[in-house]
C-alpha cells in the first residue's frame, strides 16, 4: 500500500512538472476588483479563446488585489483605488496604474415598486452617517416629492472586504461633507458608522436585493444585472445625473496625469457623473522580479494592450465607459514602459 | 475486529509466508524502524509547536505596535491602523455561548434519548446515524442553507417587532451555530449516559422511583463531569467556525448592541479580510487573532480531556 | 395523600418523557430541511452540463462545475499523500506503545490538533507555503487540508490496531518475522479495512472545508492542471456563489451543494457501515 501511495505522489508531481515545463505561460494570475469583475469576466473568457492563454482572475476586492501584488503571489492586480503611499513603499519597487475603464457606483435601494429617487450629496452623506434614518425624512422628501417613500428604516449596506469601489465612494463623501472626511475618511477599508457588511460587490448588491429598505453603493452593472434600482444624484454644477455610460465619460473627460492615478468623483463636467472612476491593472514596472521568465512578462504585457485596445469594445454592452482617446494615449505610455532586466517589453 | 480464530487464519497465514519468504522490499532493521515510529510520534507534537511559534512569530508586529489595546479596543480601523479587537472577541463570545445554551435544550434529550430510554433497537440507531450525519455537513453548506432558512424567519420576527429588518446577525449565526454543534454534546452525552452502571439505575428503580426520577437523581449527576466535556467540546468547535457565520452574521465592527445586531467573530473576520489587509500590521492583527483562537480552543480541548479522563470515561 | 404524590410524580415522568422524545425529534429535522432543500434545489441544475462544463462568465447562463469537481479530487489526493503516511506511521506508534509517557503527549497533540480551526490551519499554510512558492497554489491548499486530515487519520488507525489480538503479533515474531516486518507485513494489513474507513471519514471531513482554501487554493474558472497553481473546489464555489445576487450563479450553488452533500453523506454511511461491519468505534 506505501509502494501506491509513493506511486501516486510521483505521478502528481510528475503531472505538474510537465503542466509547468509544458505551458509556454499559458496561465495568468490576476486578483481584486469586483468593480470591472463582470467585464474582465468577459474579457478574459474571450481572451483564452483567442489567444489560448488562461487568465485567472478572482475578485477578491481592491485591497486584496493590491495585497497580493505586494506579495507578488499573482502576476497583476485589479483595483479601483490608488495604491496609497505605504502600500507603494511595502511594494518596495514602483507600480503602474494602467486604466481600463472607467465606471460608475450608483446608490441602489430597495424600496417597493422600485421608485426613481434624487438625492443629493448631503443627504447621501447622511444617509451613510447614520443621521438620517428613515426613508420618510423630510431631507429625502424634499428632492423627491411626488413620490411615495414609505416610513421604513434606512438599512446601509457597504463593503465588509477593502474594496476600491469603498474607496471610489468613500472619496467623493469626503470631498462633499466636511463631517464624513473626519469621522471617516478614504480608504479601502473603512471605519463605518453604521449598516451591514457584504463581499464584494456581488455581496453588497445581494444583501440590498434581500434586506426591504437598504440602500447600498455598487458598480452601476450590477444594479443593472439585478435588476434594482438606483438614484439619480445632484453633481457639482448643480444638474441632476443619472449614471451611465455618457455621464461616466463626461466625468472622465478631464485633465489626466501621466501616472493616471488621479480621481474622478465630483466631476466639474456639467453633465458629469458625481461618483465616476477609473478602475486599473497595477503590474511592476519592472518586470524581472523572482522568477518570472520573460515568456510570462511578455504575456501580461500582451494582455493589459489588449485589454486597452481590442477588449475595449466590450466595456458598452456592459455599461462601462471605455477609455477616451486622451486616457488611451496615456496607457499606452504607460504599458510602453513597462520594462524586463532593464529593458522596454513593448517597442 | 478479529475476534473468532477463523479470521485469524488469513493473517497468520500471512505471517507464515513472511517467515519463511524473505521477500525483498522490507529489509528494515527493527532498531531503524521503532526510531521511525518514535520520529511519528513527536511529528504531531512538533506540528502543534511549530503552528504556536509561526503565529507568534507573525502576530509581533501587531502586537508591539498596539499592546493591550488589541484586546480592549473598540474600534477596528484599517484607515489608521487602529485595531481593537474587542468587538470581534464579544462577537465571538457571545455567538458561541448563545449557541451553546440553545444546542443544550436539544443535546441532552438527545443523550438521555439515546443513552437512556432507546439504547437499542431501529429508533435508536436511525437517530444516531442521523446525528451523526449532522456532524458531517459541511460548514458552508450550513451557511448556504441557513440564508435561504433562518434568515427571512428572523427578518419576518424582526419587522414584527419593528426593529431594523437585518435578518442577518447574532441571532441568526447563534441558531445555525446551535444546530452545528448538537452532535458533539449529544454523542458525548450519550456516552457517558450509557455508561452509567446498570446496578445503579435498578436499585433505584427497585426503590420505586420513576424514570424521570433516576435521570435526574441517579444518571445526571454521576455523568455531570462526562456531560460537561462534551459541552466543552462543542464550545470548542462553535468559537472556531467560520463559514456559516461569515454567511449569516451581518459582517459589520461594531460592538453588537442586541441580539439582532450585525456582528463579526474573530474567525468571520479573518475569512473576511485575510486576503486583503494592505499593511504589515493590519495583516498582524489578522494573525494575532489566528492566535488568540489556537490558544483559546487548544486550553478548551485540554481541560475537556482532562475533565474525561478523570472520569475514566471512554 | 400519598396517591396524589404519586400520580404526579407518573405524570412528570411521562410529561418528561414526552419531553425528551419530542426535543430529540425536533434536533434530527434539521438534516432532513437541508437535504429537502438542497436536492429541491439542486437537483434542477444537475445535468451532464453542469458536471462537464467549466462556468461561464458573469451574467450567462450554462456555465457547470467540472474545475471545482476536479479541483476538490485533486486537493484530496494532495492531502491524502501529506497525511496518510505519517498518519499511518503515528497511529501504529500510539497503538504501539501505550504505556509510553511520551505517547500521551502525542496522544493529546492528536486531539488538540482535531479541535483546531480550520481557519488557523488555512493561516499556517498560507505562512509555511504560498508566501514561500510566491503564489496560491493547489499544493497549498493540499498541505492545509492534510493537516486537517491528519488526526482523523492517527485515531482510526491507533483504534483498528488496539483491536488486533497480541496473540496475533505474538504468534507472527515467534515464526521469526522481524519486527518491522510483523507491524507492516502482517498487522497491518489485517486491520485494513478499519484504517480504509477512517481514510473515509477523514475525506468526507475535509472534501466540504472551505476556509482553509480562501488563501491557499484560491479559487480557478479554469481546469485544475499544475500542482502549483491555484484551483477550484467544491465548498469554494458553493461560497462565492452563494452569497452573489446573480441568479444563474445561485443555481450554479445548488447544484455544487448537492453534489458536496450527496458526496460527503455517503462517504459517512459507508463508513458507518464499515465500522458496524468490522465493530470499530472511532
Amino acid at each position: 500500500m506505501k509502494r501506491s501511495i509513493v506511486c501516486l505522489a510521483v505521478g502528481v508531481l510528475l503531472l505538474s512538472a510537465v503542466g509547468t515545463g509544458m505551458a509556454k505561460e499559458q496561465e495568468l494570475i490576476g486578483a481584486g476588483a469586483t468593480f470591472p469583475y463582470p467585464l474582465y469576466s468577459k474579457m478574459f473568457d474571450v481572451y483564452s479563446k483567442e489567444y489560448g492563454v488562461k487568465v485567472n482572475y478572482q475578485a477578491i476586492g481592491s485591497g486584496g488585489g493590491i495585497r497580493q501584488l505586494i506579495n507578488k503571489t499573482v502576476d497583476f492586480g485589479g483595483s479601483d483605488a490608488v495604491m496609497s503611499d505605504e502600500d507603494l513603499k511595502a511594494a518596495q519597487a514602483p507600480v503602474l496604474h494602467i486604466p481600463t475603464v472607467a465606471g460608475a457606483v450608483v446608490v441602489t435601494y430597495n424600496l417597493s415598486g422600485g421608485p426613481e429617487i434624487k438625492l443629493t450629496p448631503d443627504v447621501i452623506a447622511d444617509i451613510f452617517l447614520g443621521k438620517i434614518k428613515k426613508w420618510s425624512d423630510p431631507r429625502i422628501l424634499s428632492t423627491n416629492t411626488g413620490t411615495k417613500l414609505p416610513d421604513m428604516a434606512i438599512t446601509v449596506v457597504h463593503r465588509s472586504d477593502g474594496s476600491g469601489t469603498t474607496n471610489i465612494f468613500a472619496d467623493y463623501l469626503s470631498k462633499v461633507s466636511a463631517e464624513w472626511k473626519e469621522k471617516v475618511g478614504t480608504g479601502t477599508s473603512l471605519n463605518w458608522p453604521t449598516g451591514l457588511g457584504g463581499k464584494g460587490n456581488p455581496g453588497v448588491a445581494g444583501l440590498v436585493q434581500q434586506t426591504p429598505g437598504s440602500v447600498g453603493y455598487v458598480e452601476l452593472i450590477y444594479a443593472l444585472q439585478n435588476k434594482m434600482p438606483y438614484a439619480d444624484l445632484k453633481n457639482k454644477k448643480g444638474n441632476w445625473i443619472k449614471p451611465s455610460i455618457t455621464s461616466t465619460s463626461k466625468a472622465a473627460n478631464i485633465a489626466l496625469p501621466d501616472n493616471m492615478m488621479v480621481s474622478l468623483t465630483d466631476s466639474e463636467a456639467a453633465d458629469g457623473y458625481p461618483i465616476a472612476g477609473f478602475t486599473w491593472i497595477l503590474l511592476y514596472k519592472e518586470q524581472k522580479y523572482g522568477d518570472r521568465t520573460e515568456d510570462k512578462a511578455n504575456e501580461v504585457v500582451k494582455l493589459v494592450w489588449w485589454m486597452t485596445h481590442q477588449g475595449q469594445k466590450y466595456a458598452e454592452p456592459m455599461e462601462y465607459a471605455p477609455l477616451s482617446k486622451a486616457a488611451m494615449e496615456k496607457a499606452e505610455k504607460l504599458i510602453k514602459s513597462v520594462t524586463y532586466g532593464g529593458k522596454p517589453m513593448m517597442k | 475486529m478479529l475476534e473468532s480464530a477463523g479470521q485469524m487464519i488469513e493473517p497468520l497465514e500471512r505471517a507464515q509466508a513472511e517467515s519463511v519468504h524473505h521477500r525483498p522490499g522490507f529489509t528494515l532493521s527493527e532498531g531503524a524502524f521503532r526510531k521511525i515510529l518514535y520520529l511519528a510520534g513527536i511529528s504531531v507534537l512538533v506540528l502543534l509547536i511549530a503552528i504556536f511559534f509561526s503565529l507568534l512569530l507573525a502576530s509581533m508586529p501587531s502586537m508591539k505596535a498596539l499592546g493591550i489595546r488589541f484586546l480592549t479596543g473598540r474600534t477596528w480601523d484599517p484607515v489608521t491602523s487602529h485595531f481593537g479587537a474587542l468587538p470581534f472577541l464579544v462577537g465571538t463570545l457571545v455567538t458561541s455561548f448563545l449557541a451553546l445554551c440553545i444546542s443544550i435544550l436539544f443535546s441532552l434529550p438527545i443523550s438521555i434519548f439515546l443513552g437512556y430510554y432507546h439504547r437499542e433497537g431501529k429508533a435508536s440507531s436511525f437517530v444516531k446515524t442521523v446525528i451523526e450525519l449532522l456532524a458531517g455537513v459541511p460548514s458552508v453548506i450550513y451557511g448556504f442553507w441557513g440564508l435561504f432558512f433562518f434568515i427571512p424567519i428572523i427578518r419576518f420576527v424582526e419587522t414584527e417587532l419593528g426593529v431594523a429588518p437585518y435578518g442577518v446577525g447574532i441571532l441568526a449565526s447563534s441558531l445555525i451555530l446551535a444546530v452545528m454543534i448538537i452532535p458533539y454534546s449529544a454523542s458525548l452525552g450519550r456516552e457517558v449516559i450509557n455508561l452509567v452502571p446498570n446496578d445503579l439505575k435498578e436499585a433505584a428503580l427497585s426503590l420505586g422511583a420513576t424514570r424521570f426520577e433516576v435521570i435526574r437523581k441517579v444518571i445526571l449527576p454521576y455523568a455531570r463531569s462526562g456531560i460537561f466535556a462534551g459541552i466543552l467540546l462543542s464550545l470548542g468547535r462553535a468559537l472556531g467556525e467560520t463559514m456559516a457565520v461569515t454567511m449569516l452574521i451581518g459582517n459589520s465592527n461594531f460592538l453588537p448592541t442586541s441580539i439582532f445586531s450585525p456582528a463579526n467573530t474573530m474567525a468571520s473576520v479573518i475569512a473576511n479580510e485575510f486576503t486583503e489587509a494592505t499593511g504589515a500590521i493590519y495583516l498582524s492583527s489578522l494573525i494575532q487573532l489566528a492566535l488568540l483562537l489556537f490558544v483559546v480552543t487548544t486550553v478548551i480541548n485540554i481541560i475537556g480531556k482532562i475533565i474525561i479522563s478523570r472520569t475514566s470515561v471512554t | 395523600m400519598k396517591d396524589r404524590t404519586l400520580t404526579r410524580r407518573i405524570v412528570a415522568d411521562r410529561i418528561f418523557q414526552v419531553v425528551v422524545v419530542f426535543l430529540s425529534f425536533c434536533s434530527i429535522l434539521p438534516m432532513f430541511f437541508i437535504l429537502f432543500f438542497i436536492s429541491k434545489n439542486g437537483i434542477s441544475s444537475i445535468s451532464w452540463n453542469f458536471l462537464t462544463r467549466l462556468p461561464a462568465p458573469v451574467g450567462e447562463t450554462g456555465g457547470g462545475i467540472a474545475n471545482a469537481i476536479v479541483g476538490s479530487a485533486l486537493l484530496i489526493l494532495l492531502a491524502s499523500v501529506v497525511a496518510v503516511p505519517l498518519g499511518i506511521l503515528t497511529g501504529i506508534y500510539l497503538a504501539e506503545y501505550r504505556k509510553d509517557k511520551f505517547s500521551y503527549l502525542s496522544r493529546l497533540s492528536v486531539e488538540i490538533l482535531m479541535g483546531t480551526p480550520s481557519i488557523v490551519i488555512g493561516i499556517i499554510a498560507y505562512v509555511w507555503v504560498v508566501k514561500p512558492i510566491g503564489s496560491f497554489s493547489a499544493l497549498s491548499g493540499g498541505v492545509a487540508l492534510g493537516i486537517m486530515m491528519l488526526p482523523v487519520i492517527v485515531m482510526s488507525t491507533e483504534e483498528t490496531l488496539k483491536l488486533m489480538p497480541d496473540s496475533l503479533k505474538e504468534a507472527s515474531l515467534a515464526l521469526g518475522v522481524s519486527y518491522p516486518r510483523t507491524i507492516m507485513k502482517v498487522i497491518l494489513p489485517a486491520g485494513l479495512s478499519g484504517i480504509v474507513t477512517g481514510m473515509l471519514l477523514s475525506v468526507a471531513r475535509i472534501a466540504g472545508e472551505t476556509a482553509p482554501l480562501l488563501f491557499t487554493a484560491f479559487g480557478s474558472p479554469f481546469m485544475a492542471a499544475n500542482v502549483f497553481k491555484p484551483v477550484s473546489s467544491l465548498p469554494l464555489t458553493v461560497f462565492n456563489y452563494a452569497t452573489s445576487p446573480y441568479p444563474e450563479w445561485h443555481a450554479l450553488a445548488w447544484g455544487a451543494s448537492f453534489v458536496l452533500l450527496v458526496f460527503v453523506l455517503a462517504l459517512n454511511l459507508i463508513a458507518k457501515l464499515g465500522m458496524r461491519k468490522w465493530k470499530v468505534q472511532f
